[in-house]
């Protein structure tokens, strides 16, 4: 996971890149930075997945997570670049009930 | 790829990773909290979490918790009926809604209604409640189907059998602890059982009080220099305690004679090794060379000691550091017919017998304990203690002991002593 580029977080959005694998050893970490960017005040959390091949079971959990994060913090969550395998994975489980997904 | 074998694809995926987190080393905690993130991954479950099972304290400590809010009740309490229910439910995943009937669901009903709790599944491993795991709706909105019950199920008998796992290791350390605990009580009493022999003995002689004792003291200090194991040097120091218990058998009068006794004494007074032998023998010690260093503490490298005059190697090498103790704290104490000889006699005397009674990297040891307490370098003063502060101040002591020394063997010989345990 990389975190997000200052410039993108402006007008309380910001922009959080998952890794190639979003699995336990990594979504710990996209938790936390996301997390922190809607206790900054962030309205609007992107999380990029341009990079990202694979989404786990833990990947998914967490994912869903930030969601609840964002939700009880009036904050709203975009999966952006997402590939058509996990974009059908998140269809099936619901999360894009919860989350505006973007495919790439 | 159709929807159903995608879904299949990613279940058994979190199946597999939830069989190797609960098999590999990771800690309690981090297993639990990886296994509710595999559950609540695989099937879209927005929140939930993983509680284990305190029979002692019948309650539900909550383990790992995602999203249930705050005010969320980290420990619930059960009664017998709840517990029954579990038991006779297994690990079939509960409606909410049709538990609520269970004691245990109306006192947290508040709790679970904010928390928007869906399902509950007891964990019943071997006929036993270790845990539950609570979930919400899942996030696609749909109800749990018959197949998502089935992947819970699966997914609670693998958290089950972590948390029974953790139950048995929590048990086996608290056995380990109180095994622990009875077992340094059951040393205090042997240690404590030994001095007050030792003290026995002693008393039987006016002449020699404290010998058995200091003998002792002295191996302690001969076992710890020659670099001993710990349990080693604790055995070395029983076995000093006890090398004349055999005298328990000798009449008094032989004992406490003013004067140097006959053969017929003599006799008499050598069969205290063999029946201190038979004395310790029939008794468990902890270290198993305790009687044969009674039965041969009076041997010598020479083979002219007794009782069965053994040489240098068949002589058990316990036995010759209870020799050098022993034969130490009779030069440097007073008899009834002899008054102690001066420190620079007794270590020319230990020298020259070094090699002939002594075993001289034995002899070396105990040279050494004593040139470090001369020399300042350690500063327990354990010979000051047995020998008195005028005796170790004695001209020269530190120069006569480096002398001694120097040429002396340096051999430490280690692992000497055997121990029981």
């Amino acid at each position: 996971m990389e975190s997000a580029n200052p410039s993108d977080i402006n007008q309380g959005k910001a922009v959080v890149l998952a890794g190639d694998y979003l699995n336990k050893l990594t979504g710990d970490l996209i938790e936390r930075e996301c997390r922190k960017r809607i206790d900054e005040g962030c309205r609007q959390l992107v999380v990029d997945f341009s990079r990202t091949e694979i989404v786990n079971s833990v990947g998914i959990s967490i994912l869903l997570g930030v969601i609840d994060t964002a939700a009880n913090a009036g904050a709203t969550v975009v999966f952006s670049e997402v590939n058509e395998h996990t974009a059908e994975l998140f269809d099936m489980l619901g999360v894009s009930r919860h989350a505006l997904v973007n495919p790439n | 790829m159709s929807e159903s074998k995608h879904k299949l694809i990613h279940t058994f995926g979190a199946l597999a990773e939830l069989g190797n987190e609960v098999a590999n080393k990771s800690s309690f905690q981090e297993t639990i909290k990886t296994s509710l993130h595999l559950v609540l991954g695989s099937l879209g479950i927005m929140r939930g979490g993983v509680a284990r099972y305190s029979r002692f304290n019948h309650e539900f400590n909550m383990v790992a918790i995602r999203g249930l809010g705050e005010d969320f009740p980290l420990s619930l309490s059960l009664c017998y009926e709840d517990e029954r229910q579990f038991l006779a439910n297994g690990l079939e995943p509960m409606e909410i809604e049709q538990a609520k009937v269970l004691p245990f669901f109306q006192v947290y009903d508040k709790s679970f209604e904010r928390a928007k709790l869906a399902l509950m599944v007891p964990l019943v491993i071997r006929d036993e409640t270790v845990g539950a795991v609570f979930l919400v709706q899942k996030a696609t909105g749909e109800p749990y189907s018959s197949y998502d019950r089935e992947i819970i199920c699966a997914m609670g008998r693998h958290i089950g059998v972590a948390v029974a796992q953790r139950n048995l290791l929590a048990e086996l350390e608290r056995r380990a602890d109180e095994n622990r605990k009875l077992y340094d009580e059951m040393r205090t009493t042997y240690a404590d059982t030994v001095k007050a022999f030792a003290a026995a003995i002693d008393r039987k002689d006016k002449y020699t009080e404290g010998h058995s004792v200091r003998v002792g003291k002295y191996c302690e200090i001969i076992a710890a220099e020659l670099g001993w194991h710990v349990e080693e040097v604790e055995g070395a120091a029983v076995a000093g305690y006890l090398h004349d218990v055999g005298k328990l058998t000798v009449e008094r009068r032989i004992i406490n004679a003013p004067y140097r006794i006959n053969a017929k004494e003599s006799a008499e007074l050598n069969k205290h090794p063999g029946v201190g032998y038979e004395i310790l023998m029939p008794i468990h010690h902890p270290y198993t060379d305790v009687p044969l260093a009674a039965k041969y503490h009076h041997e010598r490298l020479d083979g002219r000691g007794y009782p069965d005059g053994l040489y240098d190697r068949e002589i058990p090498y316990i036995a010759k550091v209870v020799n050098l103790a022993d034969s130490f704290d009779a030069m440097t104490t007073d008899r009834p017919y002899k008054r102690r000889r001066p420190a620079g006699e007794v270590f020319e005397d230990l020298q020259r017998n070094s090699g002939k009674q002594f075993a001289p990297e034995i002899v070396s040891a105990l040279f050494r304990g004593m040139l470090q307490e001369v020399s300042g370098e350690v500063a327990d003063k354990k010979f000051r203690r047995l020998l008195g502060r005028e005796y170790m101040e004695a001209e020269n002591i530190g120069s006569i002991l480096q002398g001694a020394l120097s040429g002396a063997p340096t051999i430490t010989p280690i692992n000497l002593m055997s121990t029981d345990n």
